[in-house]
């Protein structure tokens, strides 16, 4: 189900408008609110939901993840650079919070300078590979790469980092 | 000019009844035409409705103390500091809108049923023109940088929006009609005309336009810091202590990713306003 704004809650600050990938969120002429203009268009990519400073906007979760009426609600502190899930069956009985990192840096501080990397040669150039690539994907030289060759190791739960 | 009441001025044209009456009909205009938005938006039955429902989520009660504390916070913080408002400026604007609406109204009120025929009324015409004087700042400064249809939908200012812009309109136009009535001296001239068209425009269109969300917004604020207090929070995650040892041994991934002690990442997307439309 498309996005909807509990408007009790939004204050027309324009965040979502922002950030909405398909453009759908806008500005309520009257009531200066935001609202889905465009249900039809709405692909769920939670974009708005998580952007939403006042949590005003809300969105039915996907049914492969948890039953009809159910209720999904998130919350995106950036201050603190979590993002915080709560799930909760129509029943009740159901009701978990999941709490994930979305950073691990200060926000703004580790945007790659391309500006100050070396430009790229004519063979690179010439090449198929993406400019500035980074070397964990190349597969250009030597073997294949793997954790191992690259010094990483696998933690349960995650692919390796 | 700022200490002479202009109403004195007034009344040896227009009799102080007659000003009376004026006010008196456009406080029953605001009266029926917030009964009417409440009725016709059935925004009362929503909240009581809202309410029941987070009561079923609650997981304590709140007693009649704790409730009386929640309204004296939402009364310092949002009725009178505007807190609900995330974007610092909007924050400062809407206070001097707010502000200076009431002084202007509250010092009408005073001069028209208090001095009428009196050109010194102590404090009060003073009050009267710095509060049209703040109305036109906050007012001005919304309409031409912060109006959100300006800042995110790329709308121009002079683009008249129709209902939404009634009320905004409505409120510059009398503070600014006032001021310059009284600043050509406070006779029936153009500008008095205008600006008692502009000010039966503001109170009158009260079912029409955005008037009616000073009596609303702050039993949103009361009913929001409820559902915090008695736990129920819409069913929203809670705010997680990231530095608490429970927490993280609940999602090993902060500690893990994060450290026992996470900095304070910054505003993130709030580093810019969001004007990318």
């Amino acid at each position: 189900m498309p996005t909807f704004v509990y408007m009790t809650r939004c204050d027309g600050c324009g965040h979502c408008v922002d950030i909405c990938p398909s453009d759908i969120m806008h500005i309520d002429t009257v009531t200066r609110r935001a609202y889905n203009i465009e249900p039809n268009m709405c692909w769920e990519c939670y974009s708005c939901v998580k952007a939403c400073p006042h949590q005003a906007i809300d969105v039915r979760g996907y049914a492969d993840f948890a039953p009809l009426g159910h209720s999904v609600r998130v919350k995106r502190d950036e201050e603190k650079g979590v993002i915080a899930w709560r799930i909760k069956f129509r029943n009740g009985k159901k009701d978990m919070d999941l709490l994930a990192p979305i950073t691990t840096k200060p926000w703004g501080t580790c945007i790659p300078q391309l500006r100050d990397a070396p430009a790229p040669t004519q063979e690179q150039r010439d090449s198929q590979l993406l400019f500035n690539e980074p070397k964990y994907i190349r597969m250009d030289d030597g073997d294949i790469h793997t954790l191992k060759s690259n010094g990483l190791r696998l933690v349960e739960g995650v692919e390796g980092y | 000019m700022l200490s002479t009441n202009p109403f004195s001025e007034l009344s040896t044209v227009i009799s102080p009844d007659i000003m009376q009456g004026y006010v008196i009909l456009m406080v029953l205009a605001v009266v029926v035409g917030t009964i009417l938005d409440m009725l016709h938006k059935k925004s009362a039955q929503y909240f009581f409705e809202n309410a029941k429902r987070a009561q079923k989520d609650a997981k304590r009660t709140l007693g009649s103390g704790e409730k009386a504390s929640l309204a004296m916070k939402t009364l310092a913080n949002e009725v009178l500091a505007s807190s609900e408002f995330k974007s610092t400026r909007r924050r400062i604007s809407h206070l001097f809108t707010m502000y200076g609406f009431i002084l202007f109204v509250a010092s009408t009120a005073v001069l028209i049923f208090g001095y009428p025929t009196e050109a010194a009324a102590g404090i009060w015409p003073v009050l009267w023109h710095l509060g049209a004087l703040a109305l036109c700042i906050g007012g001005y400064w919304f309409w031409f940088a912060i109006r959100v249809d300006v800042a995110s939908e790329g709308v121009k200012w002079y683009n008249f929006n129709g209902r939404g812009d009634l009320f905004i309109l409505g409120l510059i136009s009398t503070a600014t009609f006032a001021l310059l009535w009284s600043i050509i001296g406070g006779g029936v001239d153009i500008f008095f005309v205008l600006f008692i068209l502009s000010a039966t425009v503001l109170f009158g269109t009260v079912f029409w336009s955005k008037f009616a969300h000073m009596f609303f917004k702050p039993a949103a604020a009361y009913q929001k810091k409820c559902i915090y207090a008695d736990g129920s929070r819409e069913n929203l995650p809670d705010d997680y202590d990231l530095t608490d040892p429970a927490v993280q041994a609940k999602f090993p991934d902060i500690p893990e990713y994060m450290g026992n002690n996470p900095p304070n990442m910054g505003p993130g997307i709030n580093r810019e306003p969001p004007r990318h439309y």
